[in-house]
């Protein structure tokens, strides 16, 4: 193992892990707001209000990310309507392409978690809450969502870990984020084993940072009290 | 010379004796794939291009049987090293940092380096005018090491994991300009994807000598210069130039 060289380059890893932190936090943030509605949606009774969250999630879930990044960076620019249009400045740029990909992707993952934790709230809380008086908006508001944000979260703080990893597809469309860094170092050094255990180091940290996050976050939530433990 | 000689006889005849005592041996050649002319995928799956046709050329003078092997371009070295395959011949340039890695036979064509960018465009390559533009290379390539090295402080430099893909951004706009293989180009400013697009100026440089790769002190490695001697002698190496580009490219 070539410690000097790891390093000398290690700037140019944190950089990246920077970036990386950027893609995820951004994407899994959106993704959540982009998601609750959509998760809300798919729990519905009404089967019309159902059937677009579900192609929405059919096709986000149903395609690899690599795909989905391909088709918005190198598929979206072939075509003169997009070039010409005001969104170019945008999707010109790598790294709102992998933004906006990472985003629609995530969402579909967690409005499936919302809609499970929607599913998962007893019956008997729901009927409680309608007994007492309370609207159908009363009830989602102050006892269903309240409630599923606690079921949901253990869930969703799996789906952040798992953005984190698939981040690494975002070197493909040019971002030197943690594995664009380490794969454009390894180009010069020709040290394979060197840097891809710096960068796995780097994402093992990351994600152990995360992971004590949604910990506090789901003390503070008492979800464990919420869960009759 | 003379003992020189005497080794290449002795080397000759050891392996014509082995030659009978197994039947073929066999050899897997490394290569990437996705790089037109020199090597790609066509459309049947098959791995064809100049520098596949130099090695199964090698391998006839050799009397070896290969299979070709593909792998992605920035893990190819590492590929080798794990013997994933015996001898790369993927148009890779001899660098000083490559041979730390690995050893290369004597070069089998020489290459330079240009820019290309949109006809429509007036793309001067001095440093002032190159300033702030956005140029693409492929990554780990002898391109995007020369423009780290000499032009990272001038220009926006975008490494892709294939030439391919470089070519999309150019064509999208992304890119004002790439820096890549002169031939290598070439091949793509035919194509009707390179239409709109065409060098500019001189190549920025022309001594990058293209050699086959195989593992530290691999005895096939002198096996190979042999084969390649002959190959240049009889006029096989002409004949395959020849079938891609209309000048000499050795």
């Amino acid at each position: 193992m070539n410690w000097d060289v790891i390093v000398q380059y290690l700037p140019r890893l944190l950089d990246g892990a920077v970036l990386t932190l950027q893609l995820v936090a951004i994407s899994v943030l959106l993704g959540l707001i982009l998601a609750l509605p959509m998760g809300i949606a798919r729990a519905s009774q009404n089967l019309y209000l159902r059937a677009l969250p579900y192609a929405y999630i059919f096709f986000f879930r149903g395609t690899p990310l690599l795909v989905q990044l391909f088709l918005v960076y190198y598929g979206m620019a072939q075509f003169d309507v997009v070039r010409q249009s005001a969104l170019w400045p945008y999707l010109r740029d790598p790294y709102w392409c992998a933004i906006i990909t990472m985003t629609l992707h995530t969402a579909a993952y967690i409005a499936e978690i919302i809609r499970g934790a929607i599913q998962a709230v007893p019956p008997g809380e729901v009927e409680a809450a309608r007994a007492l008086g309370m609207s159908r908006t009363q009830t989602l508001l102050h006892v269903t969502l309240p409630r599923a944000i606690r079921i949901g979260l253990p869930a969703y703080s799996n789906e952040v870990i798992l953005m984190l990893k698939a981040s690494a597809l975002a070197s493909t469309i040019t971002l030197v984020e943690l594995t664009g860094a380490a794969r454009t170092i390894i180009a010069r050094t020709y040290l394979p084993v060197e840097f891809f255990f710096a960068a796995g180091v780097i994402y093992l940290i990351i994600a152990f940072v995360l992971v004590q996050g949604f910990k506090l976050l789901e003390r503070w939530l008492r979800v464990d009290a919420c869960q009759g433990r | 010379m003379q003992t020189y000689k005497k080794f290449l006889l002795a080397a000759a005849a050891t392996l014509a004796i082995g030659s009978q005592a197994v039947a073929a041996e066999k050899l897997k050649l490394g290569t990437e794939g996705a790089y037109p002319p020199f090597n790609l995928i066509d459309a049947s799956g098959q791995v064809v291009g100049f520098d596949i046709e130099i090695g199964q050329a090698l391998c006839a003078k050799m009397k070896v049987e290969c299979e070709v092997v593909t792998s992605d371009w920035d893990g190819i070295i590492p590929a080798l090293n794990a013997r994933k395959f015996d001898f790369l011949i993927a148009s890779m340039s001899i660098t000083e940092e490559r041979k730390r890695a690995v050893d290369f036979t004597e070069p089998y064509y020489t290459n330079k380096l240009q820019f290309v960018a949109p006809k429509s465009v007036d793309f001067k390559t001095d440093q002032n005018s190159l300033k702030g533009k956005v140029i693409g290379a492929q990554r780990a390539t002898i391109a995007g090491t020369w423009l780290e090295d000499n032009l990272a402080k001038v220009v926006d430099v975008k490494l892709y994991d294939t030439q391919e893909n470089a070519y999309l951004d150019l064509a999208s706009g992304r890119l004002d300009g790439i820096l890549a293989d002169t031939f290598v180009q070439w091949e793509w400013l035919k194509s009707d994807a390179g239409k709109d697009f065409e060098f500019k100026g001189d190549p920025v440089f022309d001594n990058d000598k293209i050699g086959i790769a195989v593992r530290k002190g691999d005895p096939l490695r002198e096996r190979l210069n042999t084969a390649l001697k002959e190959i240049v002698a009889d006029g096989t190496y002409e004949k395959i130039n020849a079938k891609y580009f209309p000048f000499s490219i050795y």
